[in-house]
């Protein structure tokens, strides 16, 4: 890369650099955010009908 | 043709099909058909948003600019990968679901619809997607069409038919899990024929620093020392030594350096191919669609490492393999560059692989070009169809009982059927169809994108402010188009036509593309016109936003 002037070399960089950190993200967060919102709808639903249950 | 190529090539079919058939088998809902069920695995969803976005024009065509113009085009594969990867994964793609979810969008323009409270704004969504996207569909039908014809020496007519009745079969029957499930088997074959491509060439040139440094020396011999007494007027417009000649008066100084700063080929590389693409992928409808087809965040967590080393591989890998090109054939022909050597643009990366590379990996590197054009197509095609069907169909009607799928699948075979007549009687591709994906990014980035964004962010955006942010972008943008950008204005020819000109402007502001002055535009006035009207209800907020 040693022939690449400033410009090129700048560009070439943040091309590794952006997969590196694509890489990196997602192997730090491969499991975090499990949690959908259909679970969080179901989980509101079940809630909701298990206080309806209470109070009849 | 070989009989273990005939295998291969049918072992290939059957795949897809299988794929097409799964894809029907777990198709049940309406969500299922037009949103792959909300559940797709992350690979998939990567390998499919990858492969959607990198068409066969994006390998051939921007592989040939990069042996026409050099590594500079390397900022398009930092844009493609940080702004269309990272950026849209982690910071746009998991909002995007969860509203998507809350509003039960399943397209782009009913996501919209739905955030602003507007039938106006879905079905507007829908005839820009039904005006132009076409266009861009019939582009990547005719250049996968003509590498099947080429390389199968098969009829142009005969090879769109087959190619078009494959596509049609598993979009219609798999729906989006179909299109996803052969997305992300196009998308494998794309990466491995990739790989095997750089390796090769590096290796043909004796090494990554010598293969690099070798181009120095390509650009003083063949372009400086060749045609520095020899003025532009007397060079064949369009011929090898004219685009180089263009190239230097442009600014270009190197395959190995940027072109002076300011400079007309700087504005070119990057305001229209860096700004113009690297931008406007965030606002294309068939991949944002992607974000609400998977079920929680962590899948888009994992579809950020897949879809960064993919996107590095397609687009790195051809733009270097690109301006390589030129020392391998210097090296291999007689002391010629690339464009002396295949003739255009658009002939140096099939030039190459037919000159450069062994046989066995020709054959791979067309099924990786037709993949590529597959892969985009089928999603177009299921974009188009959802947009007559779900957008204009379901929302014009009166009736509320309609069945969706039904409905979709009839807007798929009618759009591809536009499509493919078009690509049927235009397969030398007038200059409207050769410049549509650039018209299409520019026009979805400036309509769409300050709209989708502030509907993602900024509870204080009105319908009124999204309605004039979304018609300023489309007027801006098709002014700049039909009367100021050298390429579009040019090759449209309705300036010439009108005012006998080929540009209403001149100097360096024709070099600026649509998207980076209507794209501001739409913008501002999304802001200044929601600041001025009345704010969305606190209820409809709750619905969007969750809290």
């Amino acid at each position: 890369m040693g022939s690449f002037d400033f410009g090129v070399s700048l560009a070439f960089w943040l091309t590794m650099i952006s997969t590196l950190l694509c890489v990196y993200y997602g192997a730090v967060n491969w499991n975090r955010g499990a949690s959908s919102e259909m679970d969080k709808t179901v989980e509101h639903w079940a809630q909701e009908e298990q206080k309806i249950e209470e109070e009849l | 043709m070989g009989v273990l190529e005939n295998i291969i090539i049918i072992a290939y079919l059957a795949l897809v099909g299988y794929l097409g058939f799964l894809g029907y088998k777990k198709t049940k809902s309406t969500e299922d058909y037009l949103l792959a069920g909300r559940d797709t695995h992350p690979f998939i969803m990567a390998l499919s948003y990858g492969a959607t976005f990198i068409s066969t024009a994006a390998i051939v065509g921007f592989g040939g600019v990069a042996a026409w113009l050099g590594n500079s085009l390397l900022w398009l594969t930092f844009f493609n990968i940080f702004i269309g990867i990272f950026v849209a994964f982690v910071f746009l793609g998991n909002p995007t679901r969860k509203m998507g979810y809350r509003l039960d969008a399943h397209t782009f323009p009913e996501f919209l619809g739905k955030r602003y409270e507007s039938k106006f704004i879905q079905i507007f969504g829908a005839i820009i997607i039904l005006l132009f996207m076409p266009l861009y569909a019939t582009a990547v039908l005719i250049g996968g069409t003509h590498f099947i014809a080429l390389y199968f020496h098969a009829d142009y007519h005969m090879a769109l038919l087959v190619f078009s009745i494959i596509i049609t079969a598993y979009v219609i029957a798999g729906g989006l899990k179909g299109v996803m499930f052969t997305d992300a088997l196009q998308g494998s074959i794309m990466f491995i024929a990739m790989i095997i491509l750089l390796i090769v060439t590096f290796n043909a040139l004796g090494g990554v620093s010598e293969a690099f440094a070798k181009l120095d020396h390509v650009w003083n011999v063949t372009v400086v020392e060749h045609l520095s007494n020899i003025g532009l007027k007397e060079l064949k417009p369009g011929s090898p030594d004219f685009m180089m000649k263009l190239s230097t008066l442009w600014g270009f100084e190197g395959w190995n350096k940027m072109p002076q700063f300011l400079s007309n080929g700087w504005l070119f590389v990057i305001t229209t191919i860096t700004f113009g693409v690297g931008i406007g992928v965030l606002a294309q409808p068939q991949l944002i669609v992607r974000f609400m087809t998977v079920k929680s965040k962590r899948e888009l967590n994992r579809a950020v490492l897949i879809g960064g080393v993919f996107i590095l591989s397609m687009t790195g890998i051809i733009f270097i393999v690109g301006s390589l090109t030129n020392a391998w054939y210097f090296e291999f022909n007689e002391g010629k560059n690339a464009l002396q050597s295949a003739g255009s643009i658009g002939k140096v990366i099939p030039h190459f692989i037919n000159t450069a590379m062994p046989k066995w990996f020709a054959f791979i590197f067309l099924f990786a070009l037709i993949s590529a054009a597959m892969s985009t197509l089928s999603s177009q095609f299921h974009t188009m169809g959802t947009a007559v069907g779900r957008d204009l169909i379901e929302q014009i009607s009166s009736k509320k009982d309609l069945n969706s799928t039904l409905i979709t699948r009839g807007g798929i075979i009618l759009m591809i059927i536009f499509s493919v007549s078009l690509a049927y009687f235009f397969d030398k591709q007038p200059a409207i169809i050769a410049r549509s994906t650039a018209i299409f990014f520019a026009l979805c980035a400036s309509i769409f994108l300050p709209s989708f964004l502030a509907g993602l962010f900024w509870k204080r955006v009105t319908k009124t402010g999204a309605i004039a942010s979304m018609l300023t972008g489309f007027v801006v943008s098709a002014f700049w188009l039909l009367f100021v950008h050298f390429k579009e204005a040019k090759a449209l020819g309705v300036c010439k036509a009108l005012f006998g000109t080929n540009s209403l402007l001149s100097g360096k502001i024709i070099f600026v593309d649509a998207l980076v002055i209507a794209l501001p535009l739409s913008a501002l006035v999304l802001v200044i016109v929601s600041l001025m009207s009345k704010a969305s209800s606190k209820e409809h907020l709750k619905v969007c936003f969750g809290d």
